[in-house]
């Protein structure tokens, strides 16, 4: 079984949010960048451990810059077996989706499992746009998955509770909390991440759907009210006068 | 030119997103001096539809087709894009809930259209171009998104407003998608659904609390406030890890994120991964013995307490409120 996974690089989730040009960019200074959370603990380590128990291949494809490197050797040191870099800076979701879309038309992959959002944009684009890019059936929120004989059977989330669907591979599918246990990296895989393949490949013209025009911060922290521990009656006022939310 | 809302129908009844989606766009279309239209896939009742007149739908295509009574993302996305068609609409609305998150994006491919993930604000026409507001950075800073194109996907965070409800009526037409059963790719083999308690993503209060409660045999207290409240419950994720409380209840970064009109925190202390998943609440009040726990600077009301005395106290309170009123 072929598995392709698309990470992505995000800012560090304790990172100081700022941003620079008169608000219109991100500021990267002094930020961390991390592997998407839900992509590192949910999707590849699905994806490894398929391929561990019915054998394959888990691709790992990440659209981005050379500075992204880290985060990519990382996914091989966690049991990728290999990686793909599509060399440009993303504009946009529909610019990623279309880079990953593209490299899939030319490799058969029975599995696409991307996670969920990233934590930046908190968007939950990519995985659906993969999916209509390529025509393919696509179930997102998903908290387990099996496959058995080219058929997956899938736990995804939905309003009160879970349901249990079943597809024909090949599919897409967008990977949230429960489908797999984190894995951290032991030292024979970090050795070997330095030597797996990473291919960089040139992106392909997009259009741009969407642009940010602006970025804001919230105008000041709330100004927290204090009642006193013995006058719950007053946080009782409080909420059903003033806040109007009891 | 219209605008189009995709509905989605539960137990035959229209979800709350939904309504709020309706709502959404047909405040669009009179922005743009146009119709509201809905779209909606599956079995429901025509005098069900006839009521998203009350949000001002004045036409609602149903295609009263029972394949769509499971959510397919691949067949959805076509059915809807025909709509899209057949309505002549330029701007298509979705809720922002667990099936938009996924039906947006595909549409968005489909009709080569910009797309926001997660408005919060109603859309800023500008000529051919929109702007639309949505939070970033899981809740610590907003952005505005341009849709540069002539069609435009607007997926609307559950929440963000409250519909006023009018007297109208839609008129309900049928409406016939060429979809054939090869277009149909997921099988839905059962559901596994939480009974007896409100569903934490629909819920306008909810009550949560965290290891400052020292075990699972003492959320006696914050259930009984809850159902006082008529809230749901929620949890820390450090209490879902060591399986104090299931797992659907953990809101957070890597939990469920949620938009109630009031959450109330009992002994969380607020680390930036929970803040992301409650920090768009509308009122927070935090209950807590640390007065340096961060939770405070994201909280309207505090209380520096203990827990155990505290609770017992509200529930005491609030029964007295319910009791005058």
């Amino acid at each position: 079984m072929k598995i392709l996974v698309p990470i992505a690089k995000v800012p560090d989730t304790t990172s100081k949010i700022a941003f620079n040009d008169n608000n219109t960019k991100f500021s990267p200074d002094g930020v961390t960048f991390i592997m998407n959370p839900t992509d590192e603990w949910y999707a590849l380590v699905r994806a490894i451990e398929l391929k561990e128990k019915q054998g394959g291949e888990v691709v790992v494809i990440h659209v981005g810059l050379a500075d992204s490197e880290q985060i990519i050797r990382k996914a091989l040191a966690i049991g990728a077996d290999k990686a793909v870099r599509v060399d440009a800076d993303p504009t946009d979701a529909y610019f990623v989706a279309a880079q990953i879309a593209a490299h899939a038309k030319t490799e058969n992959y029975d599995l696409i499992i991307a996670g969920k959002e990233t934590i930046d944009y908190n968007s939950y684009e990519v995985g659906g746009m993969i999916a209509e890019l390529l025509d393919l059936p696509c179930v997102a929120l998903v908290q387990k998955l099996d496959i058995e004989n080219g058929v997956a059977t899938i736990k995804r989330e939905i309003e009160g509770g879970t349901e249990t669907v079943e597809a024909k591979l090949p599919l897409v599918i967008c990977a949230q909390k429960e489908l797999a246990e984190a894995r951290i990296p032991n030292m024979k895989g970090i050795m070997g991440a330095r030597t797996k393949p990473l291919t960089v490949v040139p992106a392909d013209a997009t259009e741009k759907l969407t642009t940010v025009v602006n970025y804001s911060l919230p105008e000041k922290a709330k100004e927290c009210k204090y009642v006193q521990p013995d006058n719950v009656a007053e946080l009782v006022r409080l909420l059903h006068e003033e806040a109007k939310a009891i | 030119m219209a605008v189009l809302t995709f509905v989605e129908i539960s137990e035959g009844k229209i979800k709350k997103a939904s309504v709020e989606a309706a709502y959404y766009g047909s405040k669009v279309a009179t922005q743009l001096g146009t119709d509201s239209v809905a779209i909606v896939l599956g079995a429901a009742s025509a005098e069900e539809l006839a009521t998203l007149g009350t949000v001002g739908v004045k036409k609602v295509l149903h295609a009263n087709d029972a394949r769509f009574n499971n959510f397919d993302s691949k067949a959805f996305s076509k059915a809807v894009g025909e709509a899209v068609n057949a309505a002549g609409a330029n701007v298509l609305v979705l809720s922002f809930n667990q099936n938009g998150k996924l039906l947006a994006p595909r549409l968005s491919v489909r009709l080569k259209a910009g797309y926001v993930p997660g408005g919060v604000e109603l859309p800023e026409f500008n000529g051919a171009t929109a702007t639309v507001k949505k939070n970033v950075f899981s809740g610590k800073a907003t952005a505005h998104y341009q849709l540069n194109t002539e069609k435009k996907v607007i997926a609307v965070n559950p929440n963000s407003l409250s519909p006023v409800r009018g007297t109208g009526t839609a008129a309900v037409e049928a409406f016939a998608t060429t979809l054939t059963d090869a277009d149909f790719s997921t099988v839905v083999k059962g559901a596994d659904l939480i009974v007896g308690e409100i569903p934490l993503s629909e819920a306008e209060l909810v009550v949560s609390a965290g290891r400052g409660l020292k075990g699972p045999e003492n959320w006696g207290m914050i259930e009984e406030l809850a159902k006082l409240l008529g809230a749901a419950t929620a949890c820390s994720r450090a209490v879902a890890d060591v399986d104090w409380r299931p797992h659907h209840e953990h809101v957070g970064q890597t939990g469920l994120t949620i938009r109630p009109n009031l959450y109330i925190a009992v002994g969380i202390s607020g680390a930036i991964q929970h803040l992301a998943g409650v920090n768009g609440s509308k009122v927070i009040v935090v209950i807590n013995t640390d007065p340096e726990a961060p939770f405070f600077k994201a909280a309207d009301y505090g209380i520096v307490g203990d827990a155990f005395v505290v609770v017992p106290q509200l529930i005491a309170e609030i029964k007295k409120l319910k009791a005058a009123h």
